[in-house]
């Protein structure tokens, strides 16, 4: 028989080989340092990032990797873009009714027997999942990846309330037992390399520190995990889609574990984001096949789980979280970016994330799409989050329900500098070259002495660590005649 | 039809060249080009950075000098694509200005409807360099991101050039990391792309990298010089002007 091979899970890509001999391992790059509300300076981590090459080199190419095989999947299918104005143009009509789709999705999940809950915030959905534990007396709690959960802040609050939580998918287990946050939506310990794991691993779930063999390392987490899951008293998941018409929570993953959390523990809670509803069960054949394609590449995700009610003798809840959401809604510039179904296309695409990792943000939400949502998070402490894009739009072309990306990052650039957010040193400058360049006289003169100095100034003066530009590139060499006076010698 | 010529504040100070030979080529197609001297900048500097309000007097002086001309041609894409997209100038002479400002690839490939050279002639193998804007507001080709049918402006007009041939650049479509003022805001990304750039450029084996957007290639060439990479950057009007090496 013919054997099928199909390439689509996280852990199915080609190996990637980083470049060099480097008998000495290279230290992981830890992300952005957050000091409170300060402004997180992802120029700083990206920097720190950059000085680790094996990592720099296996994440760049990693994702890249990822970026290929989506537009291998993409211009396959000949109705891509229509799909993406079709999958648009739902979100878009799904935002607009948002309040009578959620109420439609209330009524037919409690026709199915589920619990829904509504959350004002983070706390709020804590609470109620701690509520539902305690009811329960269920002292443990395993849960499948979800970004919600994340914003939430659930972990912390959890074991402050000293309930325990179990992540199940492999990469956010990496990272719960590194303490760290996620670094993408879809693979969140990709800035990870294999020796990265094996150590978290070794020093967590005592395994042999030396041997880095991915499969020998999944298979180690799997047996720590089993045990866990099948004594859990309550299991979590987030949701991919939300469905009105019938009242079903779609959840996509690729190791299956959403369905043993769902599945195994007698109480299933899933965690939603209330921007997550589509109005009909029709309309998901539209995002089910764009999802994967520009996520991983991948035709399809290989669990694409439909939860339409408890099952027999269980309990299963929904969540429904707005945590700024609503907010975001009244922010007409910022609205569409709600229409994000997670699928971390942009920053796979994009070269600044590639080359600085996700942790650089130092938010919940990396890459192209958390320039946009985190500011709507914390205006004052992302301020210079937009100002980290080169504004080459990639992540606008590759999103799968066209957000205006790269110019929502602009526009809030428009809304620092409106607000005084960028520094003062940068403000005076931008108005001084302003006022220079609306008057032609004085331009000039600036310009002349540009091509007169500039030759004649000392390596020093010209490389000195003020002068960002030419740290790590050459300064163009100015010529002795600027086009406009060789216009005036030669055409007048 | 009188062309009002633009030439960008960088071009202007740090590469004439690319200035004379943008108005010669204008010129030996029979156009009547004339270049106002008080022009100074499109503004981008200032607004790609969010400072909009700051743009607007750069931006009437801009309408003023271009509003008699039936075209205004600019050998950058990035420039061309804040004067037409980015303006905050909305009144009616600012909207004209706007709607008749071309950059110089699209002007000779859809005004002119260019298909033969008064004498081009570059026996070399090049790569070309399509900027994020070229590419991505201003259709020279499709994004490579996009599944749409392919098209290219740049290459028809270098296909004019004789004995010229195009090699490619792996990642062609990656941002090269210049990005205006975030060349300067995240020095260290920056520079780390434009690295990644110029290593990947040098692979073709091309002697040179031809673009219609020199502000790139400033950042390129600045990225090669510094890495000892050998590789020569030309803006696409010299060679459509028959540059010799």
């Amino acid at each position: 028989m013919k054997r099928i091979d199909i390439d689509h899970a996280e852990g199915r890509s080609r190996r990637i080989d980083t470049p060099g001999h480097h008998p000495e391992r290279e230290a992981q790059p830890r992300g952005a340092i957050r000091r409170g509300k300060r402004p997180i300076d992802h120029a700083e981590a990206a920097e720190r990032f950059l000085a680790a090459p094996d990592h720099l080199a296996f994440h760049d190419q990693r994702l890249w990797d990822l970026r290929q095989k989506r537009d291998r999947e993409a211009f396959a299918i000949p109705e891509w873009e229509e799909l993406r104005d079709l999958a648009s143009s739902i979100k878009d009509y799904a935002l607009a009714n948002l309040d009578t789709l959620l109420e439609e999705f209330e009524r037919n999940a409690q026709a199915n027997g589920i619990t829904v809950h509504w959350a004002r915030d983070g706390a709020e959905h804590n609470r109620i999942v701690v509520e539902i534990m305690r009811r329960h007396d269920a002292p443990l709690l395993v849960k499948s990846k979800s970004m919600l959960t994340e914003e939430c802040g659930f972990r912390d609050h959890m074991q402050e309330q000293g309930l325990a939580v179990i992540e199940t998918d492999l990469g956010e287990r990496i990272q719960q037992l590194d303490n760290e946050d996620p670094s993408h939506v879809v693979v969140p310990a990709v800035h990870k390399l294999r020796a990265d794991v094996a150590a978290v691993f070794a020093k967590t779930l005592g395994t042999d520190p030396d041997n880095h063999d991915p499969a020998y390392l999944a298979e180690q987490q799997r047996e720590s995990n089993r045990p866990l899951i099948l004594g859990a008293g309550v299991g979590m998941t987030g949701a991919n889609f939300l469905v009105a018409e019938t009242g079903t929570v779609v959840v996509c993953t690729n190791e299956g574990n959403a369905d043993l959390s769902a599945n195994v523990p007698p109480v299933h809670i899933v965690s939603a984001g209330i921007e997550k509803i589509i109005p009909r069960a029709g309309d998901l054949g539209v995002f089910i096949r764009l999802l994967s394609r520009s996520a991983l590449g991948s035709p399809i995700t290989q669990y694409t789980s439909h939860f339409r009610g408890p099952r027999l003798g269980a309990e299963m809840h929904v969540i429904l979280v707005d945590n700024g959401r609503s907010a975001r809604l009244g922010m007409q510039q910022f609205r569409s970016a709600l229409k994000c179904i997670r699928c971390g296309a942009c920053m796979n695409t994009c070269p600044v994330y590639r080359r600085s990792g996700g942790l650089s943000y130092g938010a919940t939400y990396a890459g192209p799409i958390g320039l946009i949502i985190d500011p709507t998070i914390d205006q004052r402490k992302y301020s210079a989050l937009p100002y980290a894009s080169t504004l080459n739009g990639s992540c606008t072309a590759v999103c799968p329900v066209k957000i205006d990306i790269h110019q929502q990052i602009h526009a809030w650039r428009g809304i620092m500098a409106e607000q005084k957010e960028p520094s003062r040193t940068k403000r005076t400058a931008m108005k001084a070259a302003a006022l220079l360049l609306a008057h032609p006289s004085a331009y000039r003169v600036a310009v002349r002495t540009v091509g007169t100095v500039l030759p004649h100034m000392p390596r020093f003066a010209v490389y000195n660590p003020l002068n960002a530009w030419g740290r790590g590139r050459e300064v163009p060499n100015a010529p002795r005649r600027t086009f406009h006076d060789w216009y005036k010698a030669n055409r007048t | 039809m009188r062309i009002g010529l633009f030439i960008p504040c960088f071009i202007d100070t740090f590469y004439p060249d690319v200035g004379i030979a943008t108005l010669e080529l204008l010129e030996r197609l029979g156009l009547d080009v004339a270049y106002p001297f008080d022009q100074t900048c499109c503004g981008q500097p200032m607004g790609n950075s969010g400072f909009t309000a700051e743009c607007h007097a750069v931006e009437r002086l801009f309408v003023e000098n271009f509003a008699g001309f039936d075209a205004i041609v600019c050998p950058s894409a990035s420039c061309t694509n804040q004067v037409r997209n980015k303006f905050s100038v909305d009144d009616e002479a600012g909207r004209l200005v706007r709607g008749k400002t071309y950059e110089l690839v699209e002007f000779l490939h859809d005004v002119i409807g260019l298909d033969r050279l008064p004498r081009a002639e570059f026996p070399y193998q090049v790569t070309l360099h399509n900027s994020c804007t070229a590419l991505r507001a201003l259709d020279h080709e499709p994004a490579p991101e996009m599944n749409l049918p392919f098209h290219s402006k740049p290459r028809a007009l270098l296909a004019t050039v004789e004995g010229l041939t195009i090699v490619e650049t792996d990642r062609a479509g990656e941002c090269c990391g210049f990005g205006g003022t975030y060349s300067v805001t995240e020095e260290a990304v920056s520079a780390r792309m434009g690295l990644d750039k110029v290593t990947r450029q040098q692979n073709t084996g091309a002697a040179y990298v031809v673009s219609a957007d020199m502000s790139c290639l400033m950042h390129q060439q600045g990225c090669a010089a510094r890495a000892g990479i050998d590789l020569n950057y030309l803006h696409i009007a010299q060679i459509l002007n028959g540059y010799r090496p």
